[in-house]
């Protein structure tokens, strides 16, 4: 039995992981002449002078993962921290049929699979010290990068161990820690990228520079579904610094000698644009499609008992209806990547939420098989989702094979927000039957919300997220409807809990309301089979003191939500004053189950509930003429440092099956902003951005 | 024409279209990347350099504006990452995905320089220019007060 074939049946009993060890006659093309050692795996590569380099095979976008992955790893095989450098591979079908970094899986999906593979390195180099000592694996134990021999004291470093170790077969079992042995998971360790981070000399793709390398940017139709019918370059040639404008699937490439001089060329370029079918489209016809969609009955996405009978015998009613906008991902740094096109490879530098989709890209664009086309993973500059598609990096390849030399392509802001692949925009209709206590009998929802990850059965899944799975309520009917308005959506950080727990915890907050209960109980009751969303409900409750009046003058609203494989509960203390919100202070408790870092957990959480005010706040893409109205951050804003609440985040012991957390987070702030206002006002936000002029 | 000013404590020449903005010519011409291009606009700070001292934004500003003035980029602003902000900040751990520090860094080393013990007033004022998609505010004025204590050579 082969190694790779011994491992694989390893890998189908642990559930479906592909566990790509190393193959040792891959070990010279694998080992670099100037960097000599061993590869024990696919993860691990140990050094003669004891430097141990574990591949982070997923991508680094502020969620942590440089450090968390390493944590799993160096935790298992007893590696001293301070001597683990970390790298991005390339792509390799070892690292998993699909490689990217998409709904916060990087934690989940490698918390086994990781602890497995620095165990099992850990175990061939306990078994390599013993051949040499000629003793028992028993009399060895490892620690801090050293094999020690438990009779003797004597030491062999991995370092030395490690050419002796890849030779030997690959343990199919290895013995994990107990996680109460652990020393470095679980305990709040300071991020490995900080340092590189405060001094500029962190890596994002669009620092790459290459012998030869031009720089372009492209000039595409602004109507989403038309195109650049014909062109007159003369004057964007005549830009001083442009070498080159070509023509790509896309739109029309401008190629200079640095990144200005490609902006301004394209300025200068003359362009016939049709704006296709689409043209006429403005946020107001996609709203009326919206609303006429929402008249008529949608695909069952959920059952449950009979709506219609007992909203016939519901003692009181309430309807409402809830909007969401179109948002853009804005990551800080622009989309960009740099490609080398040759004859006979394909050199990719990019930061990419999906490295094997990037390659496929390449494969496709240049027709050369996968071991031509590399991926080389930089820092991303923010992703959120937006990174996750390939579009830019399609670009890239492009224009290096029209040119024929490294060409780093970059989008402007303008072209980050009015190209982007959208949070879709949600239209929600929402009834309600009460008991004559006040207790939901019946709930029905019809969501209108265009479709991007596929639909089964007539329902995208992404669409009708966070509505039916949170609150008992013994008869419940949601429908859907994926209208096509042209406008390109994807994922955005949390998906369709980004809108969907906004009216649903709205239109619990409404129902509470309308029985005279408080929020809080309200939801307790109807939480009850909920364990752990109750949990974290009850420890957020009891750290802003729920039952303690706020300060005068502020109002408390709740927000929460299951999502990613764990749970989240927020509660914003905010202030009205002359038609102005300002939110004070958001409380924040989570249940990941086991956590890795907890200091990466407080500052994801943070980062989510910034997302989710911006969004609350301020984000809205509106369509006029088919094209994105918003261009830059004067028009499409952002929060800000002056409007930064205080968030405290508290997170819920546990030793379940450890859970998402990058995303966790967004969804609930902005309904517990809206029903803290509710508290404040009396007025019942249904449409976000909360609009400033419907408060005064 | 060559424009010459001073960058990071050295003499520099650059020989480039006089309308280029500092910051192309920081990133493309020179290789300096440590300062970033977030909006090309001057609202997200990401691109903030010091000029004679003062924040400023290096993506709006003509390198011919910068002849004979003395240009700082987050390259320059300590040798070993020693300047009380960047100790700071590595010990709150500030940076998720770590893109619009060096704006961040740059816009609040020049607010130390200028107020040795700033408020949270004074932070909002000089920081509010800086935009952080990950939203590291709160690390942010942590760290702001604390390099504030290191600068007065208070305890860690």
């Amino acid at each position: 039995m082969n190694r790779r074939h011994f491992l694989k049946s390893t890998a189908v009993a642990t559930g479906g992981l592909v566990l790509g060890f190393y193959l040792p006659d891959k070990l010279e093309a694998a080992v670099e002449p100037n960097n000599p050692g061993a590869k024990l795996n696919a993860w691990v590569h140990i050094s003669p002078d004891d430097t141990v380099t574990l591949a982070i095979h997923k991508a680094e976008m502020g969620q942590g993962t440089v450090t968390s992955l390493a944590m799993l790893l160096a935790e298992e095989l007893e590696c001293d921290w301070n001597k683990i450098k970390t790298e991005f591979p390339g792509v390799d079908p070892e690292f998993g049929p699909v490689q990217g970094v998409v709904g916060s899986q990087s934690i989940r999906s490698s918390f086994d699979l990781l602890r497995k593979t620095g165990a099992a390195a850990r175990e061939m180099l306990v078994s390599a010290a013993a051949q040499k000592w000629n003793v028992n694996v028993s009399d060895c134990r490892a620690e801090n990068n050293a094999v020690v021999n438990t009779k003797t004291n004597a030491r062999l470093s991995y370092g030395s161990l490690a050419e002796a170790a890849s030779k030997l077969p690959v343990p199919a079992a290895p013995m994990m820690k107990d996680p109460s042995k652990f020393r470095i998971v679980g305990k709040p360790m300071k991020r490995r990228d900080t340092p590189m981070k405060v001094n500029g000399s962190a890596g994002f793709a669009l620092d790459m520079k290459l012998p030869g390398m031009l720089y372009a940017v492209v000039a595409r139709s602004a109507a989403f579904g038309g195109k650049i019918t014909s062109f007159d370059a003369t004057k964007a040639k005549a830009v001083p610094g442009v070498k080159n404008v070509v023509q790509i699937s896309n739109g029309v490439a401008v190629v200079a000698d640095n990144t200005w001089a490609a902006i301004e060329g394209r300025k200068a370029l003359q362009l016939q644009v049709d704006d296709g079918p689409r043209g006429t489209t403005t946020s107001a016809s996609i709203r009326k499609t919206f609303m006429d969609l929402a008249a008529k009955p949608g695909a069952v996405a959920h059952n449950e008992g009979n709506v219609e009978m007992a909203m016939a015998g519901a003692a009181k009613k309430i309807e409402a209806i809830y909007e969401a906008p179109y948002l853009a991902h804005s990551p800080m740094e622009p989309l960009n990547c740099t490609a080398h096109v040759t004859a006979n490879s394909c050199d990719i530098w990019t930061g990419s939420q999906m490295q094997t989709a990037a390659q496929q890209a390449g494969m496709r664009i240049t027709g050369l098989p996968a071991d031509k086309v590399q991926i080389h993973t930089t820092f991303l500059g923010g992703g959120f989702g937006r990174r996750a598609r390939v579009d830019f990096i399609s670009e890239a390849i492009e224009v290096s094979k029209a040119v024929g030399v490294p060409v780093k392509l970059t989008w402007t802001r303008e072209d980050d927000t009015q190209q982007d692949f959208y949070r879709p925009a949600s239209y929600t209709t929402f009834a309600a039957g009460l008991d004559a206590q006040g207790w939901p009998v019946a709930w029905n929802a019809r969501v209108v919300c265009p479709s991007f990850s596929g639909l089964r059965d007539g329902v995208d899944r992404t669409g009708v997220e966070g509505i039916p799975e949170v609150y008992e309520v013994p008869n419940m009917h949601v429908e859907y409807h994926p209208p096509d308005v042209g406008i390109p959506v994807s994922f955005w950080r949390s998906v369709g809990y980004s809108q969907n727990t906004f009216f649903t915890e709205s239109f619990i907050d409404e129902m509470a309301a309308a029985s005279g209960k408080d929020p809080l109980e309200f939801r307790r009751r109807l939480l009850a089979k909920q364990p752990r969303l109750l949990g974290v409900l009850n420890l957020a409750a009891e750290k802003i003191g729920w039952n303690t009046p706020p300060p005068a003058g502020r109002f408390r609203g709740i927000g929460l939500s299951p999502n990613v494989g764990s749970f989240e509960a927020q509660i914003a203390e905010i202030s009205v004053n002359q038609g102005k919100v300002r939110v004070h202070r958001v409380v924040c408790a989570v249940d990941c189950g086991y956590t890795v870092n907890p200091a990466t957990i407080v500052h994801q959480v943070r980062g989510g509930i910034v997302f989710g005010l911006t969004a609350a706040l301020k984000g809205a893409i509106t369509i006029d003429r088919g094209r994105v109205e918003q261009s830059n951050f004067n028009n499409y804003e952002m929060l800000r440092i002056d409007e930064m609440p205080v968030i405290d985040v508290y997170i819920v012991p546990s030793t379940q099956r450890v859970g998402g957390m990058g995303e966790l987070s967004v969804p609930g702030t902005a309904p517990a902003v809206t029903n803290a206002i509710f508290k404040a006002t009396g007025k019942r936000i249904r449409q976000l951005p909360i609009r400033l002029t419907n408060l005064a | 024409m060559a424009i010459e000013f001073t960058l990071n404590g050295k003499r520099q020449s650059v020989d480039v279209v006089p309308q280029m903005p500092l910051l192309w010519v920081l990133r493309d011409t020179l290789g300096l990347t440590g300062t970033k291009f977030g909006c090309g606009m001057a609202l997200c700070g990401a691109c903030t350099v010091h000029i004679n001292g003062q924040p400023t934004r290096s993506c709006t500003l003509p390198i011919s504006m910068v002849a004979g003035k003395s240009v700082t980029t987050i390259e320059g602003l300590s040798a070993d990452n020693t300047h009380p902000i960047q100790k700071a900040w590595i010990d709150v751990d500030v940076p998720q995905c770590g893109y619009c520090q060096s704006g961040q860094i740059m816009s609040a080393a020049a607010l130390l320089a200028k107020k040795a013990n700033p408020s949270d007033g004074d932070i909002d004022e000089a920081m509010r220019g800086n935009i952080c998609r990950c939203g590291t505010y709160q690390e942010i004025r942590e760290a702001i007060h604390r390099a504030a204590q290191y600068a007065k050579g208070g305890t860690r």
